[in-house]
């Protein structure tokens, strides 16, 4: 089992999103540059400033050449996993549903935050309990999860809601409280807060490493 | 160039593509600009709406909407209008 993650011009999560997955499988470093996936079984796409969030955040790196080969991977039902700027970019990218929106408040978050797993029959949530409460950081200006309420219902019904800000701790008004939301075969996944920051007791808490346990857990493609 | 006639004018056409949040969006920037404004003594200021000015020269109009569909905007959140500018 090895997992590829992605760096653009900007990224700046992928070196803990890599020490993340090492703590369960192999991984390597995918350049923005190269349509080579390298062979790996799933893909991450990081958080950070891709391409300085020019025009609109995620807009332009979906226009890399990593990203035609991640689409292909999506498509033939690869796992994809996209955090914070990756969640973005995954939007922009059509490969998931919704928007992103600069927080409501219009301001910078750092916090920790409590997320429920509220789908736990996903490549990404195979580990973790139905219900269960995962500690984790959010750090974003532009998080606001936002889709036309048809297809929040949409959403919701299918069970492409996978994560979801406990009440009271939805950090940027994201419609119905939305932390983490699938593409419609469930195989792409986008998610606001961090887990890649919260996989070592020194830092707080290690419940974001279920999610890459849960992918690790995968039998190898 | 030496030898040539007048160079062939340039077909290019300015435009201007102005992209806004959709309405029934909470434009944050908007909202925030909208309550600074009365602490300069500007009051009875209301519906402030940020948005972007594209300016750009294309050779070919009809393709500006399809640009702003593919790129220029996010329909699911924003709304754009394109207006050419005469030469």
């Amino acid at each position: 089992m090895k997992f590829g993650v992605v760096r653009f011009p900007g990224s700046c999560d992928e070196h803990d999103a890599l020490l993340a997955c090492r703590r369960f499988a192999d991984a390597e470093l995918l350049w923005h540059g190269e349509r080579d996936l390298k062979g790996v079984d799933a893909v991450v796409i990081p958080g950070g400033f891709s391409y300085g969030d020019y025009l609109r955040v995620g807009a332009i790196a979906r226009f890399s050449p990593v990203m035609e080969a991640v689409g292909e991977w999506a498509a033939a039902g690869g796992p994809v996993l996209g955090i914070c700027n990756g969640f973005q970019v995954l939007c922009e990218a059509g490969l998931l549903p919704g928007a992103l929106l600069v927080n409501a408040e219009l301001r910078f978050l750092c916090r920790q935050v409590e997320v429920e797993v509220v789908n736990a029959e996903t490549p990404f949530t195979s580990t973790c309990d139905p219900g269960e409460r995962l500690s984790v950081p959010v750090k974003h200006t532009t998080g606001r999860y936002f889709a036309p309420e048809l297809e929040l219902d949409e959403l919701e019904r299918s069970g492409q809601v996978v994560l979801r800000y406990l009440p009271g701790q939805n950090p940027n008004d994201s419609r119905r409280d939305i932390a983490g939301v699938t593409n419609r075969a469930g195989n792409v996944l986008g998610l606001m807060p961090h887990p890649e920051h919260a996989v070592d007791a020194l830092t707080g808490s290690t419940d974001g490493a279920r999610i890459f346990e849960s992918l690790a857990s995968l039998s190898p493609a | 160039m030496p030898g040539c006639a007048a160079a062939a004018p340039d077909s290019r056409v300015r435009a201007r593509v102005l992209i806004r949040p959709k309405q029934g969006i909470l434009d944050a920037q908007g909202q925030t600009v909208e309550r600074a404004l009365p602490a300069l003594g500007f009051e009875g200021v209301s519906n402030v709406r940020i948005g972007r000015l594209i300016e750009l020269e294309v050779e070919d109009p009809a393709r500006i909407r399809e640009m702003c569909e593919r790129l220029l905007a996010n329909p699911l959140i924003e709304d754009y209008e394109v207006s050419l500018e005469e030469r």
